[in-house]
Order: C-alpha cells, then structure tokens, then sequence
C-alpha cells in the first residue's frame, strides 16, 4: 500500500530523514513512535506531500509521488490526515467541515454528501453536535470531527499525528476509541503516538525513530518487552516511567 | 463561620437551587446604581453632565429645528422671520445638492439606479434575502443597468457626466470605488502573497507605490496628466478618470488589510486543505479568503468610510460634489455668508451614510461570529 525506499530529506542543511525504508501494507496498522524531533512528523508528512522528499521513493498505492500535481491529487484524495490540533475549519459548521471536501473535490452532490458525513459523524459518535461550529466543542469532540472529516473522503490510508498529544487526560480515551473503532474495519494506518496502551493493543508493528533514522521495526509483543537496541530501550523506560 | 471545603449549611451538598439575584443588582434600576451613582462623585459628575447634556440639546434643538426658517426668499428674509438656522438656502437649492446639473426631465433615472441599488445589495449584505440565489444575478447586472440608467444610451437621452453633481456624485464614485476596490484588493494581496515572484513583484510595487502617493496627487494626475498618454484626439472621460483613481488608490489600503487578515490564518488550515486535496483556489475561496475576510471586516469597513470621505476631494479638479455645489450656492449674492448651514447639511448627509456602514459592519461581525 505505502512503499517507502531510500527516502532522505533535508531542511536547508538540516538532514531530517535519513534513508527510510518502509512497507506498509493494506490493512495493516502501524505506530511510530520516538523523541521529540526525531523526524516522525516530516515521515508521514512526505506520505501525502505536506512535506517534499528530495531523494529515493514514496510509491502510495501504485501512484509515484513526484512533482506531478495530478499524482500529488491523486493521493491526497487518497489519504487521509488527522493533525495534533485538529484544523477544523472554524468558520464552517461541524456538518459543513464534514462535506466540503467531498463537494469540492470529490464532486459529490451536496445530498449525498450530507448523507454520508452523518453516517461518519455517527460513527465517531456526536451525531447530534452536526449543526454546531468547532469553536463550541470540547477538545475531544473536535478531534472526533476531524477524524469523521477525514473519512467522509473515503480514503484507503489514514495518517494521525500524534492525535491525542494536544488533549485533557479525560477525552484521550474518547478519541482512542474511535481509532481502535476504525482500525477494526481493517482501514489502513499509521498513527505517530506516545500512547503505548494503543500500539500493544492495536498495532501490527510499532516503528521506533531516532534522530532521522528508523532505529527499529518490530511486533508490538517483543518491541515492548524485548527491545534490541539501547536507544529503543532508554526511550521506552523514558515513557513508561514518567 | 463556615469551615473551608463545605456550605453554609442551608442546603445539603449538590442540592443548592438556582436563587434570583439581589435586589438592585440586575436590571435598569441595578445598572443605574452601578454605572451613575456609585459614588458620591460619580453622583455629582452624572448630575453635572445632566445639567449640560440639557443645555446643549435645548440650545441646539433651538438652532436647529425650534427657531430655524425653511421658507424665505434671501438670507435677509430669513434673519427676519428667525433667529435660528436658515434652512431655506438649502430647501431652494435641494435639486442641485441631490443631482447636481442633471436635467430635471430624466432625474428619475437616477433616483430609479438609487431605488434599484437596495434591490441589488440586499442579497449581497443579508444572507436570508428571499430569492437570494436570482437576486445575484441582478446583482452582478446592476453595475451595468445603473450605468445605462445613468449616463444613457440605447432610447435614453444621453447626459453628459459633465453636469453630474451633488450627493449622486458621491454616491456614484463612493459606491463603485467601494463595490470595485474590495475584488481588486483582495486579487492584490493574493497576489502579495504568490509564490510566482514575478506576481509578486507587481503585486508589490503597486500597492507600495499606490499607498505612498496622496490621492490627490491622483487626481490631478487623472485629470491633467493622462492626457498625455492617450493618442492625440481620444478623450478621455474625466469621471471615469477619476473613478479608475479612487478604485486603484482604494484597492491598495483593502490588500493590505486583506493580507493581515491572510496571516492570522493558522498555517494548519491550509495543511488541512492540502491533506484533503484542495486546489490552491478552493482553499483560498472556500477556507483562507472567508476568515481572513472576517478577521479584516473592521479594516475594510474603515477603508471604505476614508475612502467614501475622500469623494469630496474631487471638487479641486472641479468636479461638482456636494462641496462643490455647497461653494457655488454660497457664491450666490442672495445667500452670501450661510455657509454654517451648508456645510452643516453636507457634514450630516455624510455623517449618516458613514454610520450606517458602520452599523452594518458591526451587524456582520456579529452574525459570523462562531464562538472561537
Ligand atoms: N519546516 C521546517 N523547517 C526546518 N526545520 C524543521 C521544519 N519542520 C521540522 N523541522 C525540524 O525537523 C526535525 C523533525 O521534526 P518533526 O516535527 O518531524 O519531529 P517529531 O518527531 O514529529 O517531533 P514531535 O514529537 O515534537 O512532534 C526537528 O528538529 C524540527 O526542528
Ligand atoms: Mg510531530
């Protein structure tokens, strides 16, 4: 589904990537997880084109990510994105953030559309906030709507960055649960999260970054706790301690 | 005395009722009491500007309306029949502060544009207009029915814009300096922001070049100046001159308004459009340009007041406007020295227009407000 070969990217002289290598196949859900400025962010970034790759190739679901604005298109279409600070669009209900892409971009009549952002919106469970703006929504509730919002594009891959790092404690679950939901319909994805209870539960491997580099790519199972590598180890002792 | 951590004691726990609030604190008697007499100082200033407040409104009121004279014949008459504002120089001159020299046959051309316009700008300013969809249609039309209203054309007698004056004047460079520079503005501040550097470039120096020089400058320079460029022989019509100067100059203060309102857009809007497969212009029309609009509203309606305000500085290249017309009656031996009244008359017409585009760009803020 996701081909990732020989991948580099710089910012100016900054080397934040360095030589990625990663398959990602369909259905298949995968965490990556690691310190703070490691790259992980700029990796699923490149995936959809937020960010330009400057070496080896980015292959999504037989589409070759190059300059060409129709293949770029083509797989944002594809893909979806939920972000750390959701990026609802305050300016539009709940309902229109939900349809807008779908209208817009897809074609799709404004009927059907509706249709079907209720249907996700039931999905993420608040139905009845539809009418409602972003800026009146709990934390939690918002980045429900974004979830639903990146559905409504029917999309074969959803990317997360770290959707539950900017949450109260209380709502985190709330979301996870609609990720746990999603992952069960077998939707492919890959979710950057310092939430360990997700990648045990939910995850088919968990890929551990590091200064750029992928440092580590296992099953959920021995990456926890049989971890190969020192820098894996002192992350993980990091995060579970505090 | 009540112990930290529990109630008085008057309710069990989670049981307390909503209760009304004390007398005297809520409604007219209670903002009275908090906002006029609070103290014995804000007693005595509340009364001291009661005491004033009533003085100025009785001596006004007297000048005004009380002691004012509509129907004389010269200014001496109405020194005899009044002591207060000689309102006949304006009654007798009505025509011409409203229409300038337009022939009086074919006013109601123009009072038929006027009357039109409400029907034009409705769908435009309130969005629950009935029919809102086929009113923009008559909207986008409009321009060019009031223009054929206005100057002729096609069965209509053609009046020279030579002979156009007085409030329509005004309102005819206001309203399409304001309904041409907000397009053209925002274009400039997209086009500010372009990643093509040669757009930008123009973009640039346009507005730069356009925001250093006084509009009057402008004006003579549309009223002398471009002559000169035009082939020998052409003439150029010097209210399009102008109204081409008052829309450039106007558009240039909107894109930069615009752009700040471009800025305060969060860089995650446009991630979110991109994650979604969103051309560049569909993000700017239907995600960036609407809050970045919103945000600029009081911006734009402050260019757009300056700019219906500096209408009048096209009677230095002789175009009638409301001052214009005020001057020329002044001129006139029979009403020599009313010019309080005058200039008084066109400081309310254009205190009125101003305020009601203020109240409506306060209405507007409010309706797109959405709690954020
Ligand atoms: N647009 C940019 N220009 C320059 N440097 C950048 C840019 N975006 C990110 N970086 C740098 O690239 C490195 C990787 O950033 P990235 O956001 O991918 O990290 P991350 O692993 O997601 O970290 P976090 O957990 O804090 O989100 C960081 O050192 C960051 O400072
Ligand atoms: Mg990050």
């Amino acid at each position: 589904m996701i081909s990732i070969e020989a991948m580099h990217k710089w910012f100016g002289a900054f080397h934040v990537l360095k030589d990625i290598n990663l398959q990602v196949y369909e259905g298949e859900r995968i965490v990556i997880c690691g310190p703070s400025g490691s790259g992980k962010s700029t990796l699923i970034r490149c995936i959809n084109r937020l960010e330009q790759h400057q070496q080896g190739d980015i292959i999504v679901d037989g589409t070759e990510l190059t300059g060409d604005l129709k293949h770029i298109e083509l797989i944002r279409s594809e893909v979806g994105m939920v972000f750390q600070h959701f990026n609802l669009f305050p300016h539009l209900s709940v309902l229109e953030n939900c349809t807008l892409a779908p209208i817009w971009v897809r074609k799709m009549a404004k009927r059907d559309a509706e249709e079907i952002a209720m249907q996700y919106l039931e999905r993420v469970k608040i139905p009845e906030q539809a009418a409602k703006f972003p800026g009146q929504l709990s934390g939690g509730q918002q980045q429900r709507v974004a979830i639903a919002r990146a559905l409504c594009m029917t999309p074969k891959i959803m990317l997360f960055d770290e959707p539950t790092s900017a949450l109260d404690p209380e709502m985190i679950k709330e979301v996870l649960d609609v990720m746990i939901e999603l992952a069960e319909t077998g939707m492919t994805m890959l979710v950057v999260t310092h939430e360990m209870g997700f990648a045990k539960t939910v995850a088919d491997c968990v890929v551990f970054m590091d200064e750029g580099e992928i440092i580590e790519r296992n099953d959920p199972e021995p990456f926890f706790n049989a971890p190969e590598h020192e820098r894996t180890k002192l992350f993980l002792s990091q995060i579970l301690t505090h | 005395m009540t112990e930290a951590g529990t109630n008085s004691g008057a309710y069990a726990p989670g049981q307390h009722p909503d209760l009304p609030p004390p007398k005297g604190s809520a409604g007219a008697a209670g903002w009275m009491r908090g906002n006029l007499f609070s103290s014995p100082f804000n007693t005595a200033v509340t009364i001291l500007a009661a005491i004033l407040l009533y003085e100025l409104i009785t001596s006004i009121a007297g000048w005004f309306v009380l002691d004012a004279v509509i129907d004389a014949g010269s200014k001496a008459d109405c020194r005899q029949a009044g002591s207060g504002a000689c309102w006949a120089v304006i009654k007798i001159r009505i025509n011409q502060f409203t229409f300038g020299f337009y022939p009086a046959d074919e006013r109601w051309r123009p009072i038929l544009a006027f009357v039109l316009m409400f029907a034009a700008l409705a769908p435009l300013l309130f969005d629950k207009t009935p029919f809102r969809r086929q009113m923009i249609w008559f909207a986008v039309a409009y321009p060019f029915i009031a223009g054929w209203l206005i100057y002729g054309g096609f069965g209509l007698v053609i009046v020279d814009t030579q002979s156009y004056g007085g409030f329509m004047l005004t309102l005819i460079i206001g309203i399409t300096g304001i309904a041409a520079s907000l397009p053209i503005g925002i274009l400039l501040a997209l086009g500010r922001q372009s990643r093509l550097f040669s757009i930008r470039i123009i973009c640039v120096s346009l507005i730069e070049f356009l925001r250093g020089v006084p509009l009057i400058t402008l004006l003579f320079v549309a009223s002398t100046m471009l002559n000169y460029f035009m082939p020998p022989g052409t003439s150029f019509n010097l209210l399009v001159r102008v109204l081409i100067m008052v829309t450039i100059f106007a558009s240039a203060y909107i894109a930069e308004v615009v752009r700040g309102g471009l800025q305060a857009i969060p860089r995650g809007q446009y991630e979110a459009a991109d994650a979604m497969g969103f051309t560049y212009w569909k993000t700017t029309r239907l995600i960036t340009l609407p809050q970045a609009l919103k945000i600029s509203i009081p911006g734009i309606v402050n260019t757009f007041i300056a700019l219906y305000k500096d209408t009048t500085l096209v009677v230095i290249i002789g175009l009638l406007d409301p001052l214009g017309i005020g001057r020329a009656v002044l001129a006139d031996a029979k009403w020599n020295g009313l010019s309080t009244e005058t200039y008084l008359f066109v400081a309310l017409f254009f205190f009125f227009s101003c305020f009601a585009m203020s109240r409506y760009s306060l209405y507007l803020e409010k309706r797109l407000h959405t709690g954020h």
